[in-house]
């Protein structure tokens, strides 16, 4: 498991290689899976299919109720909302998506800069749980001034994501560790020191409460919503969305402009070319663990300063550090594209959440729907053999079947 | 001139074939075992209860005083350290032996729990039946992962299929009322996650960790969505399998210490022994075996000599996923009994790490997943017991010792060669 040089290759041209046209019909195919999953669960229906062959069009019709109402609670949820009253609350839901997407991405853009320089970064969630921990504690321990307190707490947040993303690096670069075992091992480490200091009074815990909770963020460290900004409303839209659109400028600039991408994607495409080129591999390995970790920091330190500011638990990550790897699948590794990806996977979470509530649908279905997704996205040759598409014309990159390639 | 070049060269080598890991762990933990027995002592009796209810053999519990004997052993430890390193300067092999760092462990074992359990009594053989029962789906997970890497395919989706092999057998056991049928369900269960992940690994050639990530979401969320919608909404139908009912073997039972432990349990544990033989039979003393390592280790030589890569590889992640799913079946046909929410808990990682640090070895994997379930047991127990240890650190042991597994830095992990690769025929 020391030595995959073929495998980040090609994983790199499968994240990159597909078209847009297999992402959106994935994207259907995973949502008609989800309104399946609800039509044969739902109870109506399952009423409806008692007397299916003496009156067929009423199961039908309990069907298209049931996907039709989880679907326009999820639309309603997710983006716009009609019933309301007065144009802040109609809009909140869309101001919602954003905010759920705004770690999303930031994650996202970590696991992509990992991807594209061939390696991957599942210690989202623990890198996230300790840059958490860093910004929540600079930012109730230490009074400063407004918006240089809430700039040291994000720095504090992302070199700590870094250091943490960085210790697979080194063991990655030093002595070969695959980084995958090592940054899940990580993620457990975290989870349980994060615990540790949460329970602990002087460290993490909040003085006078005995729960496993982190005191709340003094208000110089707290993001600003954008309510702040309007007067109006009560969105919870925070500027760390600005942060991570700044970032996604910045790495899709790092990744296409700068000499340093240009060193990532040489290592990502084929490491021993790389290294024949003179590129110090190890070094490639090391810094892009660190900006991956950094970049999960920033997601870390979004929840703390901008969603969760009135203390925290240890299931702060909330498992975006995971979600994060399929955001990156979707948006195939491309800074916008994950943009774009966590924007979405951010607007199922708000729906999924509004369609529980409402249509007392399970919030997993959405999980359920991510992976589809992801796995379709990965597979293009099966999302073209569903779809009875043409495989890639002349200068294909990737077989159709593995037993017609001939490399 | 050359000679001299020549001789300088052999001596950097054996310099460099003289690890110093070992004696250096060994004084770290000597220090820490002289610490507790000198620096931060403590006074009073350490209790052994040995014996369970209903023995046929009741043994006197083992009553030591704390700060006396934490001394010794420290003592002794720190003896066992020197040894150690004059091991490596001066003995034939210029290494540790393996035996003395186990003597080593199971010393530094008993003074770390007497000098926790000062005042208090530890139940020996409680504390082995939990560890024995934590390590269970462990060790099934783990069995699944080792055929699936020897085969060259690594199973990041072992939590989904125990997942969803806990979640059939709960489902099956129940609505047909036998918990073999739900046994077998589980299978079902772990197979047909194996086969997604072999289908969409092989055929489409899509990376086996990013599969298996998802395969674990796609799990998670599937299981978590009808355990809501449908496992809740009659939980006498669809969540109340019978458990298997605990079949003591008769003679070994009676066994002190050793009986309780390992004959009196359910089938499935008694599964597990089989299988753990038996995936290490097949492995290393069968033709199948030899095919599954050569097609892990060097697919395209098993090609040459005829053996259908692929095809070997998918119907092998098949069996690993059944085997993983009966580890999945422990939770809800016997440990736990019913299905809940995400109940396995991120076991298919430990159970990953436990085939990491069993060095992609079937045996040497099971007592791996065994001393993870005995530490995760261990850290439950102390925590009853008011140790002063955090019980954070106990639970962080496992995921820590595998970090320094994978980093070369305990022993030498050397995994399967083609391991995670893709087998393309050229």
């Amino acid at each position: 498991m020391t030595q995959d040089t073929p495998r980040s290759h090609r994983i790199l041209r499968e994240i990159s290689g597909g078209n847009a046209v297999v992402s959106v019909l994935a994207i259907g195919l995973a949502l008609l899976v989800g309104s399946v999953l609800i039509v044969l669960t739902d109870p109506e229906v399952q009423a409806a299919s008692g007397y299916l062959f003496a009156r067929p069009a009423d199961a039908v019709l309990a069907a298209g109720d049931a996907i039709g109402g989880a679907c326009s609670a999820l639309f309603q949820g997710a983006v716009f909302n009609g019933t309301r009253v007065g144009w802040a609350n109609q809009i909140k839901p869309l101001t919602e998506t954003l905010t759920l997407a705004t770690p999303l991405i930031a994650a996202g853009l970590g696991v992509s800069v990992a991807f594209r320089s061939g390696l991957f970064n599942i210690g989202g969630r623990g890198q996230m749980l300790v840059a958490a921990a860093a910004a929540g504690w600079i930012s109730w321990s230490f009074p400063m001034p407004y918006p240089l307190h809430m700039l040291v707490c994000v720095l504090g947040a992302v070199a700590c994501g870094a250091l943490w993303g960085g210790v697979a690096g080194v063991l990655k670069a030093r002595t070969g560790a695959h980084e995958v075992i090592v940054t899940i091992m990580l993620n457990y480490v975290a989870f349980y020191l994060v615990s540790f200091l949460l329970r602990t009074p002087g460290a993490l815990q909040a003085p006078g409460s005995n729960g496993p909770k982190s005191p709340a963020a003094l208000d110089t460290a707290v993001m600003p919503t954008l309510s702040d900004l309007l007067g109006i409303g009560s969105f919870r839209l925070h500027a760390g969305f600005v942060l991570v659109v700044a970032a996604t400028s910045l790495v899709w600039w790092v990744l296409n402009r700068s000499g340093l991408g240009f060193r990532f994607r040489a290592v990502g495409e084929n490491p021993d070319a790389a290294r024949v080129a003179g590129i110090e591999v190890r070094r490639v390995y090391l810094v892009a663990m660190m900006m991956s970790g950094g970049l999960a920091g920033l997601a870390g330190a979004s929840q703390v300063l901008g969603t969760t500011t009135t203390g925290f638990g240890s299931g702060i990550d909330a498992g975006i550090g995971f979600d994060a790897i399929t955001v990156a699948l979707l948006g195939r590794s491309r800074p916008w594209g994950v943009f774009a990806g966590g924007l979405l996977f951010g607007a199922l979470k708000t729906g999924g959440y509004a369609m529980q509530a409402a249509q007392t649908v399970p919030i997993d279905l959405i999980l359920v729907v991510q992976a589809v997704i992801v796995l379709l996205i990965a597979a293009p040759p099966l999302v073209r053999a569903v779809f009875r598409l043409p495989a890639p014309a002349a200068g294909a990159r990737l077989p159709r079947t593995p037993k017609a390639v001939t490399r | 001139m050359s000679s001299v070049s020549g001789t300088a060269t052999v001596s950097a080598r054996t310099a460099v074939s003289r690890s110093w890991k070992a004696p250096i762990a060994l004084y770290a933990f000597a220090v820490i075992a002289l610490v507790l027995g000198f620096a931060v002592a403590r006074t009073g009796t350490s209790t052994f209860g040995l014996t369970t209810p209903g023995d046929l053999v009741a043994l006197a519990p083992l009553a030591v005083p704390t700060g006396g004997t934490v001394a010794a052993l420290a003592l002794v430890l720190a003896g066992l350290a020197v040894a150690a390193h004059a091991l490596v300067l001066f003995g034939a092999g210029r290494r540790v032996p393996r035996r003395l760092v186990a003597v080593f462990a199971i010393v530094f074992l008993v003074a770390f729990l007497t000098w926790a359990s000062a005042g208090r009594t530890i139940p020996v053989t409680g504390l082995l039946i939990g560890g024995l029962a934590l390590g269970t789906p462990l060790v099934f997970g783990a069995l699944g992962g080792v055929i699936g890497e020897r085969a060259g395919v690594v199973n990041v989706a072992l939590e989904g299929q125990l997942l969803l092999g806990a979640f059939s057998a709960a489902v099956v056991g129940s609505v047909t009322g036998q918990p073999v049928l739900g046994l077998v369900a589980a299978m079902a269960g772990g197979v047909l996650v194996a086969l997604i992940l072999a289908t969409f690994a092989i055929r489409y050639v899509v990376d086996q960790v990013i599969v298996g990530i998802v395969l674990n979401v796609l799990v998670t969320g599937l299981t978590g969505f009808l355990y809501v919608k449908v496992l809740k909404s009659d939980a006498d139908l669809f969540n109340a399998p019978d458990r298997f009912p605990v079949l003591p073997v008769p003679g070994l039972s009676a066994i002190p210490i050793v009986g309780p432990v390992l004959f009196r349990q359910t089938i499935i544990v008694y599964l597990m022994y089989v299988a753990a033989f038996a995936v290490w039979f097949g492995l290393f003393r069968t033709r199948w075996g030899l095919r599954v390592r050569a097609v892990g280790e060097h697919p395209t030589a098993a090609d040459t000599v005829g053996i259908d890569v692929n095809r070997t590889r998918f119907w092998n992640v098949a069996l690993a996923g059944a085997i993983a799913g009966v580890g999945g079946a422990y939770f809800t046909l016997d440990s736990v009994g019913a299905f809940t929410k995400e109940m396995t808990n991120g076991m298919g990682f430990i159970a990953l790490a436990a085939v990491i640090f069993g060095r992609w070895h079937p045996i040497r994997a099971t007592f791996a997943a065994l001393l993870f379930g005995f530490a995760t047991n261990l850290q439950s127990m102390l925590g009853i017991i008011g140790s002063p240890v955090p019980s954070e650190f106990m639970l962080m042991l496992p995921y820590v010792i595998t970090v320094f597994a994978v980093a070369g830095l305990v022993g030498r992990s050397r995994a399967p060669a083609a391991g995670g690769k893709p087998y393309l025929k050229s």
